[in-house]
């Protein structure tokens, strides 16, 4: 029996998230006193792929297969069926991202397991599997307990901590049977470089406070200065201000970074509900009644025009 | 070409959530189409208003009890031509993914919202593609069908992806897909009286997890002021008290 | 008795308030500073089918009942009365007096136009001398024959610029007093009609309000509104109707200041807690309420009476008159608990105040509704 976490890379690298997801599983396997398993899909370069041992992995299976250049979810699932049948894996830990998601609820039909997304922490007991878990997007959380023998989770990012556990890890190629993929990448867009809002640590945002797309500039003065990612709320990608990919709340992006800051957001309930686990949250608004400040560690009322260029300075 | 749009029925994004007696406390909660299964609606619409036209009817479907027929016809009243509704309490993702597959089997593409804003997870969608053995794709923020050719673009970290798939599909959409949900026209509320609505009998099938008990998240602390003259000092406590920079 | 609404009713309420939720409340400051009108959101409206909301549907109306306007109406002047009085005029005075007194040449031509929202309707009965009184028309209307030949001057008159089709009172036989009265559709861009200035009202003041100046206007014969010397009666008749929808304006205004201010209330801090946890905020909060709900039922009965053809005229006088005053009342109210953030128009309670004022005055003002109900009353 083992636990089985899927190592997802970009562009043969991996993130933090998958040493999280490594350290999670880790202190399941030690309490199960079964094995890690990792799996790579894709081509990851020898060394990258050994760093998976630093966080505990006990074996590394990996395939270079040319199918596993694009995602597919079927691709996907059936190279994770296969591993996770070779390795009986009893517990499958995947991330909280679109792949993750999409990868955990295939797999639950394909091996009759449950699946349990967005958990929060370990699981408070293992036969049979019961574990915490966001629900109404962060509003509560529910104690899940999982009815088959295999449990599949997705992790909330950042709610493990991440430790280095140095161990002798075999690495093995697989050898898959692949189905014939029914969809085909045709083109992918990538701008290189630049700091994805869900890795950040560091999160700066704005809201209708700031009265238009063209004041954006000191926010990514101030996001420059912290190396932080920028973030909107929902009327600002709806007025188009800034594109939606950067809208943070219930019906946008989840977050959960160490540092959020808000700027001119008065905290609807919806956006709360999107940056609730955010480690430190700081609010600036001109309202002293904003509804941000209830849920805010560090709180200015004051005018952002004024105060934003000052914290800029301020950091330098 | 047939669409069918799968409604999750759900407490409205601006509900505060009570727990009592260890489930949702529904007083007071206004139940709402899930919205992302809204904007998959609004897609399909749009779609089906196309000049060049390819899809020749859309249908709805919602797993739930009677009291979820309000949230189905407002979904008629918006255009489409025909509902089911499966008549069980949705429990888990499984379950509902299981018995949408009752109906969705018959159809060319399944759009489902990416994430439920209720406890059923973000999984349905790939459920039941994995269990109708269809194609899928997920995280998908705009469709467009060219010919016969199915084309949708999905969010990648940091970019996005144009995937042809073939057909039939279930697609997960999210944000981006419309712009904004529709609002029923008297027209279409009048007209949604005489549009099918068929109710469906339940298949019987495990739940493969369980919602023990519920907890609400622990009560912030003060949120401490720092002077809007004294911005320093908020670098300061970010610093050294929060540690977070 | 029954008090529950139909799955109907529900998504036409909430279909309105979705609507101005989301668009109309994005420049509702904006437009009542400018004093602009809303043509776009008229537009959507129309498109939604809320100008011709109790029309048949065979002229592209939808066919609802008035229990759907009063809950229609009320959401959307919840955020914007002005939208709410522009839908008001078209729905209650003009798309229902033509469909119920024109004959099918009138109805075919004018109403599918009404209904959609391509064409907004005015109605012009009050005059400088004699507000609503439809009795004392100066306003006259010579029969020539094959046409009538128009005179006079109209006030205070709703949609008057963006209006395209005009339901004018005029008096064609003065010996014959109020028999003597004829309604007339009018194509507003007929020679001889000429606009005042636009008004610069204390509220509402998204709604285009002017007088309109006729100088032998020549109206073909076909035009006249039932037969001749019905123009009194089809007046007082549309009006019933149309204090439904001041009513339920009136109701809406009262509403959204109430929303507000438990918004505000629950927010605001004083004294170390939550205003809304002071006796003196959470009593007056409770007397909105009240006076809330009383109005929407006296709003809901005349509409079931009318919705059930059964006589509604002093109900709807009861309505209008009592919303109308408790509108004054809960939004004067809500503008206290503000404090000095209601002073100002950012927070919207002022503006709602303003609009309320005038709900008390236009059709038929509080004083002119408590003459209807006496008379029924003191009536042998």
């Amino acid at each position: 029996m083992s636990v089985l976490i899927y190592a997802q890379n970009w562009d043969g690298k991996f993130k933090k998230s998958v040493y999280e997801l490594l350290s999670y599983g880790k202190k399941i396997a030690e309490n199960n006193g079964t094995e890690l398993i990792a799996l790579s899909l894709g081509n990851v370069e020898k060394d990258e792929l050994e760093s998976l041992a630093n966080y505990g992995a006990d074996k590394i299976y990996f395939s270079n297969n040319s199918a596993f250049e694009s995602f597919d979810n079927e691709i996907f699932t059936a190279a994770l069926k296969q591993t996770a049948e070779k390795v009986a894996a009893k517990e499958i830990i995947l991330l909280h991202n679109n792949e993750g998601k999409a990868l955990g609820s295939h797999l639950s039909v394909a091996l009759k397991a449950g699946f349990v997304s967005a958990a929060v922490a370990l699981p408070e007991s293992y036969s049979p599997i019961t574990i915490k878990k966001k629900v109404f997007t962060g509003k509560a959380f529910a104690h899940v307990k999982v009815n088959s023998d295999i449990a599949i989770l997705t992790l909330s990012p950042n709610s493990f901590e991440i430790k280095e556990i140095a161990s002798a890890a075999t690495t093995e190629e697989m050898n898959f049977t692949l189905p014939t993929a029914k969809t085909k990448v045709e083109s992918r867009e990538v701008s290189k470089g630049k700091l994805l809002l869900t890795d950040a640590d560091l999160v700066v945002s704005g809201g209708r406070g700031l009265k238009s797309g063209e004041n954006w500039g000191m926010l990514e003065d101030l996001a420059g200065v912290l190396g932080a990612a920028l973030a909107c709320s929902r009327p600002v990608s709806d007025e188009g201000w800034r594109s939606h990919t950067e809208h943070v709340g219930q019906t946008g992006k989840i977050i959960a970074p160490n540092l959020y800051i808000a700027v001119g957001i008065s905290g609807a309930i919806q956006h709360v509900g999107g940056i609730s686990s955010s480690k430190c949250i700081v609010a600036i608004n001109k309202d002293p009644d904003a509804p941000i400040f209830e849920v805010a560690d560090y709180g200015i009322v004051g005018d952002a025009f004024k105060i934003v260029p000052e914290l800029t300075a301020a950091l330098k | 070409m047939k669409i069918l749009v799968c409604l999750g029925n759900v407490p409205d994004t601006t509900t505060k959530i009570k727990i009592s007696d260890n489930k949702l406390d529904a007083t007071g909660i206004q139940w709402i189409i899930n919205p992302w299964d809204e904007l998959a609606l609004t897609r399909a619409m749009e779609l089906k208003e196309d000049a060049n036209n390819l899809v020749d009817g859309v249908s709805v479907v919602s797993v739930g009890l009677a009291s979820a027929e309000p949230t189905i016809r407002k979904a008629l009243a918006i255009g489409a031509d025909e509902a089911f509704r499966i008549d069980c309490e949705p429990t888990d993702a499984f379950f509902t993914a299981t018995q949408l597959s009752l109906v969705a089997k018959d159809f060319d593409i399944v759009l489902t919202g990416i994430e439920s804003s209720d406890y059923n997870g973000i999984s349905v969608g790939g459920m039941l593609a994995e269990i109708i053995g269809s194609a899928s794709v997920s995280a998908v923020s705009s469709l467009n069908i060219d010919a016969d050719k199915i084309i949708v673009s999905r969010e990648i970290d940091g970019g996005k992806e144009t995937v042809s798939t073939q057909l039939p599909v279930v697609l997960t959409v999210q944000k981006g897909i419309a712009k904004d949900p529709r609002i029923p026209a008297m027209r279409g509320i009048m007209m949604a009286r005489q549009k099918p609505l068929k109710v469906i009998a339940a298949t019987s099938t495990a739940n493969l997890t369980e919602i023990l008990k519920f907890e609400m998240p622990q009560a912030k602390g003060k949120c401490k002021m720092v002077d809007a003259e004294n911005v320093a000092e908020l670098v300061n406590l970010l610093r050294n008290e929060a540690k977070v920079i | 008795m029954n008090f529950e609404f139909t799955e109907e009713q529900l998504m036409i309420r909430d279909a309105a308030r979705d609507y101005v939720q989301r668009e109309a409340i994005k420049d509702v400051l904006e437009r009542d500073e400018k004093s602009e009108f809303p043509a776009k959101h008229v537009k959507a409206l129309g498109e939604l089918g809320f100008l011709g909301m109790m029309a048949d549907p065979k002229y592209g109306g939808g066919g609802m009942d008035t229990v759907s306007y009063v809950l229609a109406m009320e959401e959307i002047s919840k955020v914007d009365a002005s939208l709410g009085v522009i839908m008001s005029v078209n729905n209650s005075l003009v798309v229902w007096g033509l469909q119920k007194y024109g004959n099918d040449f009138q109805k075919d031509k004018y109403l599918p136009a009404l209904c959609d929202g391509r064409q907004i309707g005015a109605f012009l009965l009050s005059e400088p001398e004699a507000g609503s009184d439809a009795s004392h028309q100066h306003t006259t209307a010579e029969d020539k024959g094959d046409y009538y030949l128009i005179n006079g001057t109209k006030n205070w008159i709703t949609n008057a610029n963006s209006a395209s089709v005009y339901l004018v009172v005029a008096q064609t036989h003065p010996e014959k007093k109020h028999k003597g009265i004829n309604a007339f559709i009018v194509d507003k861009n007929s020679p001889g009609i000429s606009l005042g200035p636009h008004e610069n009202k204390m509220g509402m003041r998204s709604s285009d309000t002017h007088s309109v100046m006729f100088t032998d206007v020549k109206v073909p014969k076909e035009n006249r509104i039932g037969d001749d010397g019905f123009g009194f009666t089809f007046a007082m008749r549309v009006l019933e109707g149309g204090r439904i929808g001041i009513a339920s304006q009136a109701l809406g205004i009262a509403g959204g200041a109430m929303e507000r201010a438990i918004a505000y209330s629950k927010e605001r801090k004083s004294f170390g807690t939550e205003i809304s946890n002071h006796q003196a905020i959470a009593f007056k909060l409770a007397d909105m309420a009240v006076k809330i709900e009383n109005a929407r039922n006296l709003c809901l009965k005349a509409a079931w009476l009318k919705d059930q053809h059964k006589p509604f005229g002093i109900f709807s006088a009861m309505a209008k008159q009592y919303a109308a005053d408790i509108a004054m009342e809960v939004t004067t109210e809500a503008v206290q608990i503000h404090g000095g953030y209601g002073y100002v128009k950012e927070y919207h309670v002022e503006r709602l105040m303003r609009e309320a004022k005038l709900t008390q005055i236009y059709e038929g003002t509080s004083e002119v509704q408590k003459i209807i109900i006496s008379r029924d009353l003191l009536h042998d």
